[in-house]
């Protein structure tokens, strides 16, 4: 009795220790690639060929998920705004909820599990076969040849994918709210204009996206570098990816929302 | 420099994020909207100004000519002062009101200014000195109800 007890707090206490021992080491891998990033300006095809990868990718998901995220927010909201017959209101609440949360959140996490774990599954497949040591064999350092422009691809392309998924919710919500609902077109436009602020919520909608894709791509490049060599392995960090980076979005999104909501002072 | 598909199908991407970053700032956004660059700042005191805030509009007969660009506590008279950033192009005699008013029944709060007849303008620096509180929907609701209760019943109507 005693001595599962025992075990079970020792457990708990090994895998506090592990868990600050990754968040250290990882920190330390993100400052690693910044150092080893010059090789990803110089040659930036390798960094082209990764927002291929990471961001082209990943443009048919997000556009077809932003459609249907601004789609069910239209009807959604109609359905209530109705009752208080502000449903001018509509473009409104679709363009703020869009820009503010659910452009950089979703597209956060869309971008997480289908490029990230991609990244993952890239990098630690090459680790498992061996290919990063025989590059550092070759005196070609594997973080700035392979995870660097992974991590500026992801960078980069997060920040677009996130206002694409915007504007098609947007687009969306402008079909299901005009078209088929039959909104007034010039209300659902001029009431979004004057409600919308460029400064507070597309650059901050900006900013949120671009501090997801640190996020993501970082936590990503060191699961797979850091992933054991293994098919097991490579599983394993893969999965890990995911479930870290979407609660990770999530946290940080709590935190900058404070940062930046208007009227805090 | 070669050329591989890669690169077109990445500048398509960019160019596309370009193209939605456009739509949000010039259809969505106000980017395009009304900011004055010559402004001159004038200052007004309000007993209430209900939920007014930074960057709110400043209106005249329903135009925007001006931004709310602070709001503080006067702790000396104990009321709110707002500063306004006028449109330099829009001149307002000395004797203008200012007004706490809102847009709509549930919409946001601006500041409304009625010229006066005075023949000196406003310029920087200068107070409004006529001003007219936000209208605070209990106290509104109280007085009805205070001069209904002083009203003396009245006959019922005859048919």
């Amino acid at each position: 009795m005693v001595d599962g007890l025992l075990d079970w707090f020792r457990l708990i206490g090994a895998k506090t220790i592990n868990a600050v021992w990754r968040i250290g080491s990882g920190t330390r891998f993100l400052f690693l690639i910044l150092f080893h990033s010059g090789l990803s300006f110089r040659r930036f095809g390798l960094t082209i060929r990764k927002i291929f990868f990471s961001g082209v990718l990943s443009t048919i998901i997000i556009v077809v998920s932003g459609l249907f995220v601004g789609m069910v927010l239209a009807l959604q909201g109609y359905e209530t705004l109705q009752v208080y017959g502000s449903e001018e209101k509509l473009g409104v609440l679709v363009a703020l909820s869009l820009l503010r949360e659910l452009g950089p959140v979703v597209s956060g996490l869309l971008f997480a599990s289908r490029a990230g774990s991609a990244i993952t599954a890239e990098i630690g497949l090459m680790k498992a076969t061996e290919q990063l040591s025989a590059m550092d064999i070759m005196a070609v350092n594997p973080i700035g040849r392979v995870v660097a422009p992974h991590f500026w691809g992801g960078v980069i392309s997060m920040p677009i994918l996130a206002t694409i998924f915007s504007a098609m919710g947007i687009f969306g919500a402008y079909l299901i709210g005009v078209v088929l609902i039959g909104v007034d077109v010039g209300a659902f436009w001029s009431q979004m204009q004057a409600a919308v602020d460029f400064r507070y919520d597309i650059v901050n909608s900006l900013i949120k996206s671009f501090v997801f894709g640190v996020a993501v791509t970082a936590i990503a490049t060191y699961e797979g570098f850091d992933a054991a060599p293994t098919a097991e392995g490579v599983s394993g960090a893969t999965a890990r990816t995911v479930v870290t980076s979407s609660l990770v979005i999530l946290a940080l999104d709590l935190m900058l929302t404070a940062f930046m909501m208007r009227g805090w002072n | 420099m070669e050329r591989r598909a890669v690169d077109l199908w990445v500048g398509l991407f960019v160019v596309a994020g370009f193209i939605a970053l456009m739509m949000l700032a010039l259809k969505v956004g106000n980017f395009g909207a009304y900011s004055p660059k010559d402004v001159y700042v004038v200052k007004a005191h309000f007993d209430n100004i209900g939920g007014l805030k930074e960057q709110a509009p400043v209106r005249s007969s329903g135009v925007v000519v001006g931004r709310v660009t602070g709001v503080r506590f006067d702790s000396k008279k104990f009321d709110a002062e707002v500063t306004l950033s006028m449109d330099s192009k829009f001149k307002f005699p000395t004797d203008t009101t200012a007004s706490v008013l809102t847009s709509g029944i549930l919409g946001e709060n601006y500041v409304g200014l009625e010229a006066g007849g005075a023949d000196d303008n406003l310029k920087q620096g200068d107070v409004v000195k006529l001003t007219q509180s936000a209208i605070v929907l209990e106290k509104l609701i109280s007085q009805f109800l205070f001069s209904k209760a002083q009203e003396t019943p009245t006959k019922p109507k005859e048919e």
